[in-house]
């Protein structure tokens, strides 16, 4: 069976994988990486979203070997080593942004992608269109969209404005 | 999904080689209908041939042509600043297809080499009368699409680039479904000083397809009153869960006029 090499959250893995070998099945099931989720077989739901170079991307329609050589981030890379949350997380936290919590690493990895490719602002209808590829079927979203802004102020810097 | 031997080759010929010598050989572009497809098991190949490292990626403006690399994601067209000065309809078309981690996986090419009939790119290549580069020649966009999931490309055969020439004006209007965010009906319209084209995707059973009624009307007055009394028969549309062919009809002609007064 063929290697694939890649940095995953900072470390470097060679694991051996079938052709076949999602890269979410390479998180999961190889790595013990579980936070990444399977929500759905059809591409739509998006919890299983990680960084691939940057991009966030569907873990679930990646295949392992189409990774190789790159640079991996998944929600178990946010977090700082003494546990302080990264500040999208601290909003999710804050905003009570999740409630099951099966979409929200997904959703997280999504919004972080979101908010660091619109360093000029993001209103309220870029933050619902900029994650319809992602499903939450507890909060209504609205919780998500006012922690996606507060976290974009933090991640740039901002003064935090009043949520309108 | 079943297994499969994968490969990644890093020339063009040795991509066509495996390709052309393995009839159960599949080409992956971006993969983001690929790989859905093989993980229902609606497809069995031996050989997966990924793409990404023949170098097919890139965009090239002249003042009369835009081309780009097969392998050039959605998000990459809709970000283009070139793009979205030349051809803006074509950089709004790639904003809009699927979601935003889609965009960033799926391609140009991988697009028309599938040629899905709900997909938003053919009605771009038809209307904008695009010709498509493949290893081995070029195809004339009327000549490229023949029919749901089918294309003028041979076994083995692989798109490169695909060039569009730049029009007066443009634009694409697209009624998605609001689960899937394929196109219902897509229209885009391309005025050009020869005359408009108009292609619409997503309604018809064939695919993508030119409306010679609306092209005719458009160029003597390009305006969206020069196709309101203009009725498209529903008789080779779709009638799906989605929408009755009747409705497909009627919103081609809303779209289409939508998209005459967005150009």
């Amino acid at each position: 069976m063929p290697n694939v090499t890649l940095t995953v959250n900072g470390k470097s893995h060679t694991v051996e994988v079938e052709g076949r070998t999602l890269l979410v099945e390479l998180l999961r099931e190889k790595l013990g990486l579980t936070g990444t989720h399977v929500g759905c077989d059809t591409s739509q739901c998006g919890a299983c979203v990680v960084h691939i170079d940057g991009n966030s991307v569907k873990s679930c329609t990646t295949l392992a070997l189409q990774a190789d050589g790159t640079t991996v981030t998944t929600i178990e890379g946010l977090a700082a080593a003494d546990g302080t949350l990264h500040p999208m997380q601290e909003a999710f936290r804050e905003h009570h942004a999740l409630q099951c919590g099966f979409c929200t690493p997904g959703m997280v990895m999504s919004a972080i992608d979101l908010v660091q490719k619109n360093p000029q602002g993001l209103s309220e209808a870029d933050i619902r269109h900029g994650l319809e590829g992602n499903l939450c079927r507890c909060t209504g979203y609205h919780n998500i969209v006012k922690a996606v802004s507060a976290a974009w102020h933090t991640m740039h810097g901002k003064e935090l404005v009043a949520a309108e | 999904m079943y297994d499969f031997t994968y490969e990644k080759p890093t020339a063009i010929a040795a991509a066509t080689a495996t390709l052309a010598a393995d009839m159960e050989a599949k080409a992956l572009a971006g993969g983001q209908t690929f790989i859905p497809v093989l993980k229902q098991r609606l497809n069995k190949p031996t050989v997966v041939v990924d793409l990404s490292k023949l170098g097919l990626t890139g965009i090239t403006v002249t003042p009369s042509t835009v081309t780009i690399g097969a392998m050039t994601t959605h998000a990459t067209v809709a970000n283009s600043a070139e793009v979205q000065k030349a051809i803006p309809a074509l950089a709004h078309l790639a904003s809009m297809i699927g979601d935003r981690q889609v965009r960033a996986r799926g391609t140009i090419g991988g697009s028309l080499a599938n040629n899905d009939p709900s997909a938003c790119y053919p009605s771009a290549v038809l209307a904008l009368g695009a010709t498509i580069t493949t290893d081995r020649r070029t195809i004339a966009a009327d000549d490229y699409f023949q029919g749901m999931f089918t294309t003028a490309l041979e076994q083995g055969e692989i798109i490169t680039s695909v060039t569009f020439p730049v029009p007066e004006k443009a634009a694409y209007q697209k009624f998605r479904n609001p689960a899937s965010r394929y196109a219902m009906v897509g229209v885009f319209v391309a005025k050009f000083a020869a005359g408009v084209r108009v292609a619409i995707t997503g309604a018809a059973q064939g695919g993508v397809f030119r409306h010679a009624a609306f092209e005719a009307a458009l160029s003597a007055n390009f305006s969206p009153d020069a196709i309101a009394g203009i009725a498209t028969p529903a008789d080779d549309l779709n009638s799906d869960i989605h929408a009755s062919a009747e409705y497909r009809a009627h919103l081609i002609g809303v779209m289409s006029k939508r998209a005459v007064a967005a150009a």
